[in-house]
């Protein structure tokens, strides 16, 4: 069955038409190629379509908004619009586009230096080298800063020693950006997978986003090359730097992910007879699909206007905050609700809204805690940090 | 090598249809358009031959401004420019009205090869082609399933009735009118759907072309188009599967099917 976006408030109309175009290819593309292949990843925890791989580096859909070293240098909408179309398909995919985009091509575009860019950011691009993001820990999610990675500096080397965890694409990874604690201040490392002392491991037993492959990594002495350092960023805006560009894309996900349950909850209970009469005829079932309908449009609303901001470089990432948060909220919900209205369908893979609301508790989570984002937004309009004490 | 691929924009194939009010055509208004299917494989296999070697890909399609998306997608896809023509009163043209059209805007050029659908998914007249190829005096094949570039001419495959294939050899230039699913048609890459912004999409009028809207008045005319109405002598069995399987077999034997 076909699927249709809904577009209540036609906001199709305010889309340039390349913008169109490049959600209608990346829509195409994961109706015939990811989709059906979705649910046996999903049915195997932490497993990938990767033959897909080169066929979304095809289309460009690897660092997609960053200028040159063959990127496509998309607007920021056009970004958003790829992310809604992925994570239509489902959170895995577009947390995989994510974080090899906005987590490992951005630091290194925007804080690498010009060598790490030519050797790194064509590769990653091409889908040829895969990329992942350390920076959480076993003992530090919303307080990075609190990290317990070192590195340590030797000549013209560094030796890092740390845990991550819950790291996306660990396992698959050629090269991990992991951020550590040095004496002065945190600093981003590309590591290597074949550095002596560095060890992936998957992590399994996930209920949520299973079609992606989660993994811990350890550093025992990894001797990195200061020529490995990024050297244009310290502190912990250059991961925070990273996490508002995948969030922005979350924002634009979690709408994908909305529209695919609510078009399905719209179908399912326009055809499902109770009571001799479709589900949708009844004014409960109404109820929860008016509700649906209109988060979705607000949701759409926000992220057309925050990518508009975000190209005219008019962006706080407060605002990125207020959207993440937002988005996936809804989108929690609607999955929620529309599993609800499929009833014992509901809880099958053959239907995606369950699918979609177990992925969308760890989009909830990662990239900033959905309270994480209430404080940030809190401390934006008072002034005052909630976040300790 | 020139290459022209006609192109035909048609409603999405998921759209919901609806008659239009005066009963001889669907409502256009809110519902969404892609290009011709058909014609998709024609242009892929158009970009096989630039990507093998020296060709200029051109696609020209007929329509009002919904259709340069179509356009866009096609220069996305790697054709090099596109011709657009538009006058309201091809509003009803019929196939011989368009491939007139086609024809004076391939004779504008010298092209080697013109490449269009079999038929359109909208309206299956499966006529465009060979009329555009008389009119251009060019040789043509339909159902074209494979294609064989070599000095000068094409060896071609054409389906026949029953899984049989016909094979000829065509001088060029010669028109080809594409089977669906003949290759794996690209997408339109990130890239490439930047680069087409830069592309040339010229816009023209009949007048442009040497035609006015009589030239290309419609000899024919729909008179109206409706849904079957619902058929009758449908037998519904009912029971469990046992039993409908039994009742259906026996049906079967009773109609002397087996
Ligand atoms: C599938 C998956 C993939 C991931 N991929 C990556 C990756 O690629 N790279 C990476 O670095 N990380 C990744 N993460 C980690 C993710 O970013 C963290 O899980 C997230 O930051 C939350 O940290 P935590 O799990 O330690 O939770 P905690 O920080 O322990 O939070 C637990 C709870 O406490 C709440 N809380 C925290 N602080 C406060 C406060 N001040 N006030 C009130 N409530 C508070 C939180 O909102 C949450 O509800 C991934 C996680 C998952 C599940």
């Amino acid at each position: 069955m076909p699927f249709e976006a809904l577009d209540f408030y036609r906001i199709d109309d305010d889309l340039a038409s390349e913008e169109r175009l490049v959600r209608d290819t990346v829509r195409a593309f994961v109706e015939k190629e990811f989709l059906p292949c979705v649910v046996e990843h999903v049915r195997q925890d932490g497993s990938f379509p990767f033959e897909l791989v080169p066929k979304i580096a095809e289309l460009g859909l690897f660092g997609a908004n960053l200028q040159g070293y063959g990127c496509a240098g998309m607007n920021s909408v056009a970004y958003g619009l790829i992310m809604q179309e992925l994570e239509r398909g489902d959170s895995g995919l577009r947390s995989f586009a994510s974080v090899q985009g906005g987590l490992v091509m951005f630091p290194i575009h925007t804080y690498g230096s010009e060598e790490q860019k030519e050797r790194w950011l064509p590769a990653l691009a091409q889908g040829k080298a895969i990329g992942c993001f350390g920076l959480t820990e076993p003992d530090f999610g919303s307080n990075p800063g609190g990290m317990l990675t070192r590195a340590v500096r030797d000549g013209d080397r560094w030796i890092l020693n740390g845990t991550k965890r819950w790291i996306t694409n660990g396992t698959i990874s050629d090269v991990a950006v992991v951020w550590a604690q040095t004496e002065n201040d945190i600093q981003g490392f590309l590591v290597k997978k074949d550095f002596d002392g560095f060890e992936a491991r998957d992590m399994k037993g996930k209920f949520s986003l299973r079609g992606s492959i989660t993994s811990e990594l350890f550093l025992q002495d990894v001797a990195v090359p200061e020529s490995n350092r990024l050297p244009n960023v310290s502190g912990l805006k250059g991961p925070l730097g990273c996490l508002n560009q995948a969030r922005y894309g979350i924002a634009w996900g979690a709408v994908g992910a909305a529209l695919a349950c609510f078009d399905e909850a719209l179908r399912y209970s326009k055809e499902r007879i109770i009571f001799d009469r479709p589900l949708a005829g009844f004014q409960l079932a109404q109820q929860k699909l008016a509700w649906m309908a209109t988060e979705i449009t607000k949701a759409q609303l926000l992220v057309l206007r925050l990518g508009r901001l975000k190209d005219q470089g008019k962006l706080h990432h407060s605002m990125v905050s207020m959207a993440k948060m937002n988005n996936v909220d809804i989108a929690l919900r609607i999955a929620r609700m529309a599993r609800d209205m499929l009833g014992a369908n509901g809880i099958v893979d053959d239907y995606c809204a369950m699918r979609h609301m177990v992925n969308l508790e760890t989009v909830r989570t990662y990239e900033g805690t959905h309270d994480i984002h209430t404080l940030i937004l809190g401390r934006e309009l008072t002034g005052l940090a909630a976040f300790e004490g | 090598m020139k290459i022209l691929v006609c192109l035909k924009q048609v409603p999405h194939k998921d759209a919901r249809l609806e008659i239009g009010s005066d009963g001889t055509w669907i409502k256009e208004d809110g519902i969404k358009f892609e290009i011709n299917d058909y014609d998709n494989y024609a242009l892929e296999e158009a970009l096989r031959l630039k990507d093998a070697g020296e060709a200029e890909v051109v696609v020209a399609t007929i329509g009002p401004d919904r259709v340069t998306q179509s356009l866009r997608t096609a220069l996305g896809m790697g054709a090099d420019r596109a011709i657009h023509v538009w006058d309201d009163s091809l509003a009803n043209a019929d196939s011989l009205g368009i491939a007139k059209v086609l024809a004076a805007v391939a004779k504008e050029e010298n092209f080697d090869v013109v490449f269009c659908g079999l038929m359109s998914d909208d309206s299956n007249y499966a006529m465009v082609g060979p009329m555009l190829a008389q009119l251009l005096d060019i040789p043509h094949v339909t159902a074209v399933v494979k294609t064989d570039f070599e000095n000068g001419a094409v060896k071609v495959e054409k389906e026949l009735e029953g899984g049989t294939l016909e094979v000829s050899q065509v001088p060029l230039p010669c028109l080809l009118a594409v089977q669906t699913g003949i290759n794996e048609v690209r997408y339109a890459s990130l890239k490439g759907i930047m680069q087409a912004k830069k592309k040339p999409l010229d816009k023209k009028a009949l007048s442009d072309i040497g035609l006015d809207g009589a030239a290309v008045a419609p000899k024919l005319s729909i008179e109206k188009i409706y849904t079957p109405p619902k058929g009758e002598g449908a037998n519904l069995l009912s029971g469990s599967a046992d039993e409908i399987a039994t009742q259906m077999v026996g049906k079967i034997k009773e109609l002397g099917l087996l």
